[in-house]
């Protein structure tokens, strides 16, 4: 049941990490002079999203254990 | 080719040190075997390799520094039990877990109390074969020793993240030096060293160009002033807390580089340990609310501008658990990233046992070493670069924390405003000095 809930967990924040990643290409490319900015809060929010998950995979080692 | 070489040269320790923890580990929790049966020697072929008791003892904590096969440096213990007084000594005082000290044995390199009042004090052999004294009970949930042909129960381990693992509350404390205070220890020396030799080359070369180590750590002090702690701080306060923000950064840093080495200084998973992100979450913690102006609690407690029955069922608490969850975050949020690291990285190891079948089949073998070889190596090179953005992430929400706590209100949007054009102005300013 753990595996299957980090299975879950991952799933969700490649959605996120994925939905990130393609906004933060798209504003770059238009406007190339931000992407200092824009990499800086692309890579705030990805730890956001992935601290999610890795709350469930926590969870899900504590329900292995 | 120097890079492959070592490469391979690690690849082989790791191996090594995994094949004769193997034999250690080999007990399965399927609960039909009787506890004598499954433990075998070191070299045992029958031993059954169980992936994830291995892993899950590679990235504990142990009171002795494991280096390969059967040999491993002995550290300090300090024990302590109300009721039972102090218990020092080098835990090879243990012999790997075939003597129990004052009630205290030895288990996969963890110091273990036994509960039980009437196990006799001092220097006892315990009963067992091979490397194997602390036997597990038939549901695997408890351990116990054999001594003058009695069963002796243990008690759960100590440490925090053993309890996040699945142990338990314990009737002992460990204040030992163990493998990971043995860690910290040296990465806070080699910070010492690294940042006594560049603050004495600033001043010996005072505005000349930066060369060396000098010219090396530069940019990346610089980085985390200028692209951190300025603009998430503010102007007027950053260089308050400058300090400690690069300190946090740097000890994460050092201690996940540390963490990415296997063998002897490194290999210790000291970031992947929830205790010691839990006491840097708790410093920022105490940073961030100690610092915070008049602005940052009322907006906490009670927000202006807001209905009251809002602030008192929503707002508030929301605010006040968020003063909590905060560096609780940041906690799991180091503690998950570094573990899981090292999860992958043994399980990949670890393909080579199950494709060998622990011994049985050398062909398997051959395949788990090439292909979690192969994969081992790129995720070594993942974790480099988690081992970075990790520290840069602590440094940088720990510095967006404070920030909101030291923020000037009644300027809001100017001070934002002069961080963003001043930034680089700034940093070609010092550029030509």
């Amino acid at each position: 049941m753990g595996a299957l809930g980090a299975g879950i967990a991952a799933l969700g924040a490649g959605i996120g990490v994925g939905l990130i990643g393609s906004k933060a290409t798209e504003s770059i490319a238009r406007q190339p002079e931000a992407s200092g900015d824009i990499r800086t809060a692309m890579i705030i929010t990805a730890a956001l999203v992935e601290g999610a998950a890795l709350f469930a995979i926590v969870v899900g080692l504590l329900a292995n254990g | 080719m120097r890079i492959a070489i070592s490469g391979l040269i690690c690849l082989l320790v790791l191996v090594g040190g995994l094949s004769a923890q193997a034999g250690h580990d080999g007990h399965d929790h399927d609960g039909h075997d009787h506890p004598v049966e499954k433990d075998s020697g070191a070299h045992g072929e029958e031993a059954t390799y169980d992936p994830v008791s291995t892993i899950m003892h590679h990235i504990a904590d142990a009171n002795e520094f494991h280096l390969f096969g059967e040999v491993s440096i002995p550290l300090p213990v300090i024990l302590y039990a109300p009721g039972h007084g102090f218990t020092t000594g080098l835990s090879s005082m243990f012999h790997h877990g075939a003597t129990a000290v004052d009630g205290y044995v030895m288990n996969h390199g963890r110091v273990n109390r036994i509960a039980d009042a009437s196990f006799p004090e001092g220097h006892v052999d315990l009963e067992g074969e091979g490397h194997h004294f602390v036997h597990e009970s038939e549901d695997g949930e408890s351990a116990y020793v054999m001594a003058g042909g009695k069963q002796y129960m243990l008690d759960k381990p100590s440490t925090l993240d053993g309890g996040l693992m699945g142990g338990g509350i314990t009737s002992f404390y460990d204040f030992s030096i163990t493998k990971n205070v043995l860690t910290m220890m040296l990465a806070a020396l080699l910070l010492f060293i690294i940042f006594g030799r560049v603050s004495s080359a600033y001043k010996k070369r005072g505005d000349n160009a930066p060369s060396g180590l000098q010219g090396f750590l530069e940019p990346v002090f610089v980085f985390i002033r200028d692209e951190v702690a300025r603009p998430m701080i503010g102007e007027k306060h950053y260089e308050r807390f400058l300090p400690f923000i690069m300190s946090i950064f740097f000890f994460i840093l050092v201690c996940n580089l540390l963490g990415l080495i296997p063998f002897f200084p490194g290999s210790s998973n000291v970031t992947g340990n929830i205790g010691v992100t839990m006491v840097l979450a708790f410093l920022v913690f105490l940073v961030t609310n100690f610092s915070g102006n008049k602005h940052y609690w009322e907006h906490t407690l009670w927000m202006p501008g807001v209905p009251w029955w809002v602030k008192l069922f929503v707002l508030t608490p929301v605010e006040v658990l968020g003063l909590v969850i905060k560096p609780v975050s940041l906690m799991i949020r180091l503690f998950a990233n570094i573990t899981a690291g090292h999860i992958i990285i043994l399980s990949l190891i670890g393909l080579i046992f199950v494709f060998g079948n622990n011994g049985a089949s050398v062909g398997g073998a051959a395949t788990g070493a090439v292909v979690g070889g192969l994969f081992t190596a790129f995720m070594n090179l993942i974790e480099l670069l988690v081992a970075f953005l990790q520290a840069f992430i602590f440094a940088m929400l720990s510095a967006s924390y404070i920030g909101a706590a030291v923020e000037d209100h009644d300027h809001h949007d100017e001070d934002h405003a002069t961080d963003h054009h001043h930034g680089g102005a700034y940093a070609e300013k010092v550029a030509h000095h």
